[in-house]
């Protein structure tokens, strides 16, 4: 059995609500939290980075796997906000938790799936026998235009998970529906992205999030009831809620996995970082159902199946509600200098 | 066995000069000097030069040949010296060596740095490299933090107050008032070093010896050809101590164990204490390492720097009168002719021409600092030969 | 964060030298550093190039010894002598050809 072995994740402390983003550009602040269903967000501090955050939650997903760490044969980290255009992210990680040079490495890119697409090739790597346990980390400090709709929930986070033998939960099936679709995007250099606002609704999100889960469940022979717990990708919170109802999946089974309502968007963590919520909580033999969605575009669908060997390693590391609690607030001012959207 | 005096000194106004280079500084200093003792250069055999960051504030390395060059020495030797803030007291130790080794008779020691050509976060970035480059340098820690790190410290271990601190400044600038080579004429109080802007706490701005230009020299002779100068001012012993290039490394943040070896030492060169001492000059580069220097020399016990500063124990009326020009703080601290200057300071006090002129003060006690501690440099001066 | 501990004498040295500064061995065992207790502290307001004020630094104390300097991050309120610190990564400053410095900054528990 192969599966996940030990997750893991972080969120920086410093928090901005969205009513004083709102503020600052003469908006209504409760109107706006209310209708995106996020009340604040995580901020990275000037020092952080997608490969510290990344740093932090490998160490987690470690612990939680108790695994040697040079007995990991592949780091695959996934991220749009990676430091260089040309340099990965992963090389730097696997120094700092001490992983082997013997090591299959690349970065990831596909928006906000990019950690997704980390967790299915780690996870063949190990399946196929070619490594032992392998490692796949989704992190982001993402930026959204000032004064812009995104900017309420480009969040900052990351996401760890350690896939090998002796996993707390095994992975029962993946499935990936990819098309062209530019509803959001960002050209080399560019300092902040570009949306198609409206289309990135329905022919974007919900139709590629709707054909993975479907296909998922089609391959497993899966029906909504069969699943326990399940997390879909969070640009916001209306998204995801409104795609849970038409499954029929009750509040029960997502409630712990929305952390964008007090973290925002961390992109390539949103899904993994709800995932991390929903292992925190998850009892032996429950399933356990996560689709992720990368705008150009396209969405991973995995099942879980959670093993007795979870509740043994749970508290090795930080819990997600842990570290949402752990927040310290700032302004406007001191956000966009934290965040260098200031023009020097 | 050869003794060495030193028979003329000279020096530059120390401050923000920004009409004259370094090579400028020097050669001004070292023409003052040989005017001072009545000789011409021809007869210098040597020129030790003390100068710690010449290649980052000046793009400038080989002051041997500039320095030979500009103060008209070629074809004589010259040795650029440099541990950090101790330099100028470095050349004039390796001065002394060279003639108590019977190489030389007249020596020239010129201490000299020109710190004013670059930005003030440049030069702060110039001065870590007195600290340890890879693992204070890279984490950003200055050389300011470095002492405010010792100042914490101090101030928790012994109850020192920020207050006994200013008390150091405070005496300094008053020293400086009549000083016409000090950067500042400025008296201060307390008060004004309290509210200060912080540089780096719990040390604020006047706590903190200012970026200066200058410099400073002395002509040694042996005892040989001393007898030919008006008032020689005899060196009576020279010790010099290492310690960590870090903080880290130390086993007490609050004392230097490098002034405990080189002090030690000239202590044991010279038969003498603490009590024969009638005048001290000290590194103070910031307040508080006047105060740890007064414990680590001997002056006080270790951990009463604080007090003895507060009933006076520094000024010119007090127990041992110290830096009574004006020290680092108030006249200014070039950094490679700090050491030199403190020599002709004393030197000045024992000869009888200084400024805030002592009463029948017989031998004096300079202690230069480089970096945290990393090299002291203590040296004993008296108008006896022995 | 992994210091060296001599096999002679046992002494922990961080950074790690050629030789052991007690002893003069030249064998060493690792030994990682977590949880440290911070000996002094300053905040500095006037920065080198790269480095932009404020910021704090200290002197964190290990119980093998091992004393060394680090950047300060975290909940700032509860600075003082004694505060407790663990090792995290963070970005330390970036070069003049734009490569990215990483390295450890202590965050107060």
């Amino acid at each position: 059995m192969i599966g996940i072995a030990g997750w893991g994740c972080h969120i920086p402390r410093f928090r901005i609500r969205t009513s004083e983003i709102a503020r600052v550009w003469r908006k209504n602040g409760s109107d706006i939290a209310n209708s995106l269903g996020v009340h604040e967000k995580a901020v990275a501090d000037a020092d952080e980075d997608a490969i510290t955050l990344a740093v932090e939650a490998g160490k987690s997903a470690l612990a939680r796997a108790g695994c040697d760490p040079q007995s990991v044969g592949a780091l695959f980290v996934g991220s749009e906000s990676h430091p260089y255009a040309v340099k990965p992210s992963g090389t730097v990680v696997a120094e700092a938790l001490g992983l082997s040079r013997k090591l299959f490495l690349a970065d990831h890119e596909f928006a906000c799936k990019a950690g997704t697409a980390a967790l299915q090739n780690a996870y063949a790597l190990a399946k196929a026998g070619e490594i032992q346990y392998g490692m796949a980390i989704g992190s982001d400090t993402a930026q959204g235009r000032p004064g812009d709709a995104l900017e309420y929930t480009a969040a900052s986070g990351a996401a760890a998970f350690v896939v090998g033998p002796n996993p707390i939960a095994a992975v029962e099936g993946m499935f990936s529906y990819t098309t062209d679709t530019s509803d959001f995007w960002r050209r080399e250099g560019a300092h902040y992205p570009s949306h198609g606002h409206r289309f990135t609704g329905e022919p974007a999100y919900f139709a590629h999030v709707d054909a993975a889960a479907r296909g998922l469940m089609e391959k497993l022979g899966l029906k909504a009831a069969d699943v326990d717990l399940v997390v879909f990708h969070m640009p916001n919170a209306k998204f995801p809620i409104r795609a849970y109802k038409q499954f029929g999946f009750g509040k029960e089974k997502w409630e712990a996995g929305l952390v964008v309502v007090n973290v925002g968007n961390t992109y390539s963590g949103s899904s993994l970082l709800g995932l991390c919520g929903l292992l925190d909580v998850a009892k032996p033999g429950q399933r356990i159902m996560l689709v992720s969605y990368g705008s150009g575009a396209g969405s991973d669908a995995f099942s879980f199946m959670v093993t007795d060997k979870i509740e043994e390693v749970r508290a090795r590391a930080p819990f997600v509600r842990d570290l949402v609690a752990k927040k310290e607030y700032v302004d406007y001012g001191t956000y966009v200098r934290l965040r260098n959207k200031l023009r020097r | 066995m050869v003794d060495v005096a030193v028979v003329g000194v000279g020096q530059t106004a120390f401050g923000e000069l920004w009409e004259k280079s370094l090579r400028n500084l020097g050669v001004e200093a070292f023409t003052a000097a040989l005017k001072d003792a009545g000789v011409d250069r021809a007869a210098v055999q040597a020129l030790y030069v003390g100068n710690m960051a010449a290649g980052y504030m000046s793009s400038q390395e080989h002051l041997a040949s500039l320095f030979a060059d500009h103060c008209g020495l070629m074809p004589k030797p010259v040795v650029r010296c440099e541990a950090a803030c101790a330099s100028g007291s470095l050349a004039l130790r390796q001065a002394w060596l060279s003639i108590k080794s019977g190489a030389y008779d007249i020596v020239a020691v010129l201490g000299a740095e020109k710190m004013t050509d670059v930005t003030a976060s440049t030069a702060v970035a110039g001065l870590m490299a007195a600290g340890d480059a890879e693992w204070e340098g890279a984490i950003g820690l200055t050389f300011a933090g470095l002492y405010a790190l010792m100042a914490r410290a101090h101030m928790h271990a012994f109850g020192t107050t920020r207050e006994q601190m200013a008390l150091v400044s405070v005496n300094n600038h008053k020293n400086a008032m009549k000083n016409p080579y000090a950067q500042f004429h400025s008296a201060i109080t307390v008060e004004d070093v309290l509210n200060a802007a912080p540089i780096a706490e719990p040390l604020g701005l006047l706590d903190c010896s200012p970026l200066s230009d200058g410099a400073a020299c002395v002509i040694l002779a042996s005892d040989k050809v001393a007898k030919r100068f008006a008032k020689p001012v005899w060196v009576l012993g020279s010790g010099q101590g290492s310690a960590s290039l870090g903080i880290a490394a130390r086993a007490s943040l609050t004392e230097m164990p490098s002034t405990h070896a080189a002090v030690a030492d000239v202590w044991k060169q010279t038969g003498l204490h603490n009590k024969d001492v009638g005048i001290l000059e000290v590194h103070d580069c910031f307040s508080i390492n006047e105060i740890i220097a007064l414990e680590d020399l001997g002056f006080c016990p270790k951990g009463a720097g604080g007090k003895f500063v507060e009933n006076g124990g520094i000024t010119i009326s007090g127990e041992i009168p110290t830096n009574t020009a004006g020290g680092l703080k108030g006249i200014g601290h070039p950094v490679g002719a700090s050491g030199v200057r403190q020599i002709i300071d004393v030197a000045r006090q024992l000869r009888g021409d200084a400024v805030n002129q002592l009463n029948d003060v017989k031998r004096g006690l300079c202690l230069n600092v480089g970096g945290v501690g990393g090299t002291a440099i203590v040296h004993a001066l008296g108008v006896e030969r022995k | 964060m992994v210091a060296a501990k001599c096999s002679g004498c046992d002494k922990v040295t961080f950074p790690p030298r050629y030789a052991c500064p007690a002893c003069g061995g030249i064998d060493f065992k690792d030994e990682t550093l977590g949880i440290g207790k911070m000996l002094s502290w300053t905040t500095i307001h006037a920065s080198p190039e790269g480095f932009e004020a404020p910021y704090t630094v200290a002197l964190i104390k290990y119980e093998n010894g091992v004393v060394l300097p680090g950047l300060v991050v975290g909940d700032m309120a509860r600075l003082e002598v004694g505060s407790t610190v663990k090792p995290v990564l963070r970005r330390l400053s970036e070069n003049s050809g734009g490569l990215l410095i990483y390295g450890v900054k202590f965050e107060i528990i």
